[in-house]
């Protein structure tokens, strides 16, 4: 018997080696609960109604045996008055109005108000991925898009946290959340993070995750704006054993609301699954459920779409389509959505960005319930699906589909501004109310950081005490007002105090509502009305400007800049005209014609060589392989073919090379159709000057009659368009710009580098 | 501070900007009184971030006029609840977990005692119905 192994497929092993690979993906079971928008124990939609409007039966089970969710959903989310007339309704028929601009997304809340959860689970489940991601376009609840944004860090630090927070504000995020690795730090992340929303424009919904009695409390104090942590379950024992019920969530829920606090709930597929009471459900029918408990609940909104159990859904055939279905159903019952998209689903980085595409190209009330604006390491939620890491990545996928993700780039120089703002008050807070002094390094170190693996800051029990002190001394956010105004940050004082003032009247209570430039925009007042192209949200002229202002962005004037004076480098080879251009004859001779702009106004190739030691290699080489070198500049064009021909027509042995100041040369000859030459370096950014050497060699042997062996310029796969293009076009557009038809070609007197010296 | 009658509620929103001689905080300030000044000359108090009943059946009002009544009816649950204190509230909740109550009649006494100790009918009529879910569900069972 041999060990050996049969040989493998090379690609498969590579394919082995892909981030792709460490992700998991599983079969759908529905008897083990792996089933997606089907399974075969899910329940035929179905209602039945009494004579008196009783429901007597739902979803194939008796009133008498409804469980938890059943009896609630029964009570409080079916209205009797349009009960009848959408269960009535042909599945695909609503489906097709979902996607239909013709029909008011409140006509078809209407309907959804009289539906089973079954029957939402059927309607949404007639929609492909793309049918879906429209309709959720159509019917979310508010026309501004916006975003949510984890800040944590994994040393619970209250000087990164203001920084951070203070970031997060700036990039745009709507919504701030924040959790701890160690509970007993809670206040002290609420306090800091209170300070850091107010820094720079400020205003910003804050939330502080923790356990719920301690959650009203921070509220309570005015320490925190919004909570998400009202969490239910699409089955009765997994909400059992989340150790609540519907009627605890709903006390809950009116018990935010008392405090001025705004509340959503959190669901999502995969969670009953991770609770081991699936019932062999579907993902979705149990999320349809949950969705129509939390309407029936009064709660505003929902964070859905897997939330903690995405990667679980992503791993079965068609979970990224349910993430979006169950998003949709949400919207559809009127419910505020904040779209998930804040669970790292995969290691592919191809598969997060196809994630979050549908999403941007929706929009959403808050595209991610979690976007992580810290690195993944200082992520106390877990990575999300976006983290800073690829911060910039997203801000580029805004610019691409020109769609608003809710965010805009930052500068640099802006950025340490917010943070240095954030962090001295901070310090300024924790001192005048006795609870901490932080010194200068700490601050430096936490202001440049980009994660807690860079700061040097508090210890963790200084930390532990200054929440401890918080908590007990009673302190509120009007002690932070206070604290500010009195150390001069008056402006933040004012921020905070106008979130304090939006306390008062419950503006940010109702659906979908957000705080913007210290007013509140919310589905009542700025609701979505999408029917059709034109009516949906667009950003203004401003807001793009911001949006589309990426770091790196390059135009004309930057290229012209960076070639500096017309001069060429001091101690280079030396090139100047000396006449009119005649044919030669010495048999050897190859004629190097040089660009318009070669080293005139361009004076670095793309792979940033200067054009004078490019020129310098390809004479060396011509010498070497046996030819006489002649440099000519073609002034009529600056084709590289047409460079390359016009060269072979004056050289004595038909042989010429053409070459563009950005690098790209070619070797042609003269009885040669001008797009058939003989070499060709069409990658110039990836060309060696001993590449361009061994260019100018080969075309000394062909004057002899040989046929060298082409140079080859190797490309790793480098995506050479991103990096170089918009270069190039600037770059040949200042060199067309210099042609002029008809001009003759110049003799050039050159001297390399040596002979100069 | 009730609106007009004839008052469409969606022309009132946001109360913040759009009526705000109808906001007052619960020891009646208006929101011109939330300034940074105020703090410091300590004319605004913890008591003065609380949201009041009246600005809860406002926004009732509004949820209810743009066709969401149930957001409505946890507003009118909510302003019955701003009068219960803390401990209360937190202890509420607490009974109306899986288990905490031993029997339907000790979450029935607690609803006599939201509609009795502070008027909150609708928070009762809550409660009384989660004692007759969770008693046809058998969910007094001990948990820990």
């Amino acid at each position: 018997m041999s060990d050996e192994q049969a040989p493998r497929w090379k690609r498969m092993q590579e394919w082995d080696r892909r981030p792709l690979r460490l992700d998991s993906f599983s079969e759908e079971s529905p008897e083990n609960g792996f089933s997606v928008f089907h399974s075969p124990y899910d329940p035929k939609p179905g209602l039945t109604l009494g004579p008196d409007g009783d429901i007597l039966a739902m979803d194939g089970r008796k009133a008498a045996d409804f469980d938890i969710l059943d009896a609630f959903i029964a009570a409080h989310h079916i209205d009797r008055s349009v009960a009848a007339e959408a269960m009535a309704l042909d599945s695909t028929q609503i489906a097709r109005m979902l996607v239909d601009v013709n029909v008011p997304r409140e006509e078809l809340e209407r309907l959804a108000r009289g539906m089973t959860p079954a029957k939402l689970a059927e309607v949404v489940g007639r929609l492909s991925a793309l049918e879906a991601t429209f309709a959720y376009a159509k019917m979310r609840q508010r026309h501004s898009p916006g975003n949510q944004a984890h800040v944590t860090n994994a040393k619970d630090d209250p000087l990164q946290l203001a920084a951070d927070s203070a970031i997060a504000v700036a990039l745009g995020f709507d919504e701030i959340e924040t959790t701890m690795r160690v509970a007993g730090n809670a206040w002290a992340n609420a306090l800091a993070c209170t300070v850091g929303t107010a820094a720079g424009r400020g205003n910003t919904l804050f939330q502080c995750s923790i356990e719920e009695a301690e959650e009203l409390k921070i509220g309570l104090a005015g320490l925190a704006t919004y909570a998400e942590t009202v969490s239910v379950y699409g089955s009765e024992r997994s909400f059992v054993d989340g150790d609540d019920t519907p009627w605890s969530k709903t006390f809950l829920t009116a018990a935010y609301a008392s405090r001025g606090i705004k509340a959503r709930c959190t669901s999502g597929a995969g969670s009953e699954l991770l609770m081991g009471f699936h019932e062999k459900c579907s993902v979705l029918y149990l999320e349809a459920r949950c969705l129509c408990l939390q309407r029936a609940m009064g709660v505003q909104g929902t964070q859905n779409g897997g939330v903690d159990g995405a990667p679980l859904t992503a791993s079965m055939p068609g979970g990224i389509r349910e993430l979006m279905a169950e998003n949709l159903l949400a919207v559809w019952l009127g419910l505020e959505c904040a779209s998930g998209n804040d669970t790292k689903t995969s290691e592919s980085e191809i598969r997060i960005g196809a994630k979050i595409t549908p999403y941007l190209l929706a929009g959403s009330d808050l595209i991610t319930s979690g976007f992580g604006s810290i690195r993944a390491y200082d992520n106390s939620f877990n990575p999300s699906l976006f983290n800073a890491e690829e911060m910039e990545d997203y801000l580029v996928l805004q610019r691409d589909f020109e769609v608003d993700g809710g965010l805009a780039p930052l500068a640099e120089d802006a950025a340490l501004a917010v943070r240095r703002q954030a962090v001295e008050a901070l310090d300024d807070v924790l001192d005048e109310l006795g609870l901490a002094k932080a010194d200068n390094a700490m601050k430096e170190s936490v202001i440049h950081a980009s994660g807690s693996d860079d700061t040097e800051t508090f210890p963790p029990v200084r930390t532990l005490q200054i929440s401890r002190d918080i908590a007990a001394r009673g302190l509120t956010a009007l002690d932070v007002v206070r604290a500010l105004a009195l150390r001069g940050h008056r402006a933040m004082a004012e921020n905070l105090m106008g979130m304090l003032r939006q306390r008062i009247s419950g503006d940010y209570l109702q659906t979908s509502a957000i705080v913007r430039d210290g007013k509140v925009i919310s589905a009542v007042n700025d609701p979505n009305h999408y029917s059709g192209p034109g009516t949906g949200y667009s950003m203004d002229a401003a807001r793009w400007e911001r949006v589309k202002a990426v770091r790196g962005t390059i135009n004309r004037g930057h290229i012209l800049d960076a070639e500096g004076s017309h001069e060429a480098p001091a101690g280079s080879a030396q090139f100047y005209p000396i006449g009119k251009a005649d044919k030669g004859h010495d048999p050897h001779e190859v004629v190097v014609g040089i660009s318009p702009a070669f080293g005139e106004r361009l004076h670095r190739t793309t792979a940033g060589h200067a054009v004078s030691d490019v020129l310098d290699a390809l004479t060396k080489g011509i010498l070497e392989g046996g030819g006489m070198p002649r440099v000519v500049r073609i002034r009529h064009t600056a084709d590289t073919s047409f460079l390359g021909l016009s060269a072979a027509h004056l050289a004595g042995s038909g042989y010429g090379i053409g070459i563009q100041a950005k690098g790209t040369a070619i070797i042609h000859h003269k009885d040669r159709l001008p797009h058939m030459n003989l070499e060709l370096f069409s990658n110039a950014p990836l060309v060696s000057l001993e590449q361009y050497r061994a260019m100018g060699r080969n075309a000394g042997r062909m004057t002899w009659g040989e046929t060298p062996e082409p140079i080859i310029v190797t490309n790793d796969g480098q995506a050479l368009g991103a990096r170089f293009h918009p270069r190039v076009a600037l770059l040949y557009a200042i060199e067309t710009e210099m042609t002029e038809p008809g001009a003759e070609p110049e003799e050039m007197f050159f001297a390399s580098a040596e002979r100069n010296a | 501070m009730s609106p007009e009658p004839d008052i469409d509620p969606r022309d009132l929103y946001p109360l913040s900007e759009k009526a705000p001689h109808l906001v007052r905080s619960q020891t009646g300030l208006t929101l011109a009184d939330f300034t940074v000044d105020a703090v410091l000359e300590g004319r605004i108090g913890a008591a003065d971030l609380a949201i009041t009943p009246e600005a809860l059946r406002l926004q009732a009002d509004v949820a209810r006029a743009v066709g969401r009544d149930r957001l409505a009816e946890n507003f009118e649950r909510a302003a019955e609840l701003v009068a219960v204190p803390q401990e209360m509230l937190l202890d509420t909740y607490e009974l109306l977990r899986p288990g905490r109550a031993k029997s339907a009649n000790e979450l029935r006494e607690r609803a006599g005692l939201m509609r009795r100790g502070y008027g909150a009918t609708r928070i009762a009529a809550l409660i009384e119905e989660a004692a007759d879910v969770c008693e046809r569900r058998g969910l007094f069972t001990k948990r820990f």
